[in-house]
């Protein structure tokens, strides 16, 4: 029991205690969420997109499910009649940026360094410094990583999750949080379902037990089948975001 | 890892706090961890004490106290407890909307 207010603090874990300084204590209720601030950045973010009708996109996958590769192609099938932007996140390297600007579309790079997710005051500067301009189209592939970028919002107009056949098709159970917070599944690498013991069905299944709402979609960037579908998608949801006259 | 990014957020707080509250040491932190909320209460615990020095919760105890997870089932509405995002309604198998423990929220602070 605490021994200043005497709730009860059952089941509860404490750091290590050092004497305090002897002053009169008081209490102050705060009840204020961690992820307070980054919460207020996306909010930023999000607001500054609405304005400028900007779809924004925040791609989440395992490292190598097949992000950026898709991110290129995507580049390179829609850069003429769509501007496409891309803010990269990785904990070091510029690898993928390089790759992405190699394919003709503008990209930031983000090092996180020790942090395992891209968090939304430093996508906004990534906004910034990429100039973002009505009706622009940004992608921001996350830090590979399925369990930490599902808390931190960014501003985007929803999380598109890819998960690659050569992976678990159970993953969505395992990794509930991100396949619940994601508004669409992207099945990747399919050209490869001959080759891997991945029961698609299955996979499909579990994610909608996880989140009944997801959308589905299944491609492969090297095959390019599902491609067309994907583009569509983005076209949709591009729709859904209004320019403010 | 992620907890090391929230224990800056909370102190980011705590200094938001204490301007507003004036106050200059803090002595005790009363954090919710709901158990639905992606936080491992122990990485938690072992980054505030990696990075509270030379802040004004040095002197500080963290105290955790864990949240259940609860569920509101969409098809029948009873409640129940849940521990994942991941798991149907143990009555008729429908969809659970979640209704607590997904928090990570500073209860109250003891200050001086």
């Amino acid at each position: 029991m605490c021994s200043v207010c005497g709730c009860e603090t059952s089941d509860s874990l404490t750091s290590s205690f050092v004497q305090p300084v002897q002053k009169e204590p008081r209490l102050i209720h705060l009840e204020k969420n961690l992820l307070e601030k980054n919460n207020f950045y996306a909010e930023c973010n999000r607001a500054r997109l609405n304005e400028e009708g900007i779809l924004a996109l925040n791609f989440v996958s395992s490292p190598g499910a097949g992000k950026t590769t898709l991110l290129v192609k995507t580049i390179e099938a829609l850069q003429a009649k769509q501007v496409i932007k891309v803010v990269e996140g990785d904990q070091q390297s510029a690898r993928d940026a390089d790759k992405i600007r190699a394919s003709g579309a503008p990209a930031v790079q983000i090092n996180t360094g020790k942090g395992c997710h891209l968090e939304a005051q430093s996508v906004g500067k990534a906004f910034d410094e990429l100039q973002l301009a009505p009706a622009d189209w940004v992608f921001i592939e996350n830090v590979g990583n399925l369990v930490c970028p599902a808390e931190f919002d960014l501003g985007e107009l929803c999380k598109v999750v890819i998960l690659s056949v050569t992976e678990g098709d159970d993953k969505a159970l395992k990794y509930p949080h991100i396949f619940r917070a994601a508004k669409l599944l992207l099945i990747s690498k399919i050209d490869l379902l001959p080759y891997v013991d991945f029961d698609l069905q299955a996979c499909i299944a579990y994610a909608r037990q996880v989140n009944p709402a997801i959308e589905i979609l299944t491609l492969s960037s090297k095959s390019a089948e599902g491609l067309e579908r994907w583009f569509d998608w983005l076209f949709q949801q591009s729709q859904q975001v209004h320019v403010v006259e | 890892m992620h907890e090391l990014s929230l224990c800056e957020n909370m102190l980011s707080l705590l200094e938001e706090s204490a301007q507003q509250e004036q106050f200059s040491q803090v002595l005790v932190i009363h954090l919710l961890v709901g158990e639905l909320s992606c936080v491992e209460p122990e990485a938690l615990l072992f980054c505030f004490d990696a990075i509270k020095n030379n802040t004004l919760a040095e002197t500080a105890q963290l105290v955790i106290e864990n949240v259940p997870g609860r569920a509101q089932c969409q098809a029948c509405a009873i409640e129940l407890k849940v521990h994942s995002f991941a798991e149907c309604c143990s009555a008729c198998g429908g969809i659970l909307d979640v209704v607590a423990g997904d928090q990570i929220q500073i209860k109250f602070l003891e200050v001086c």
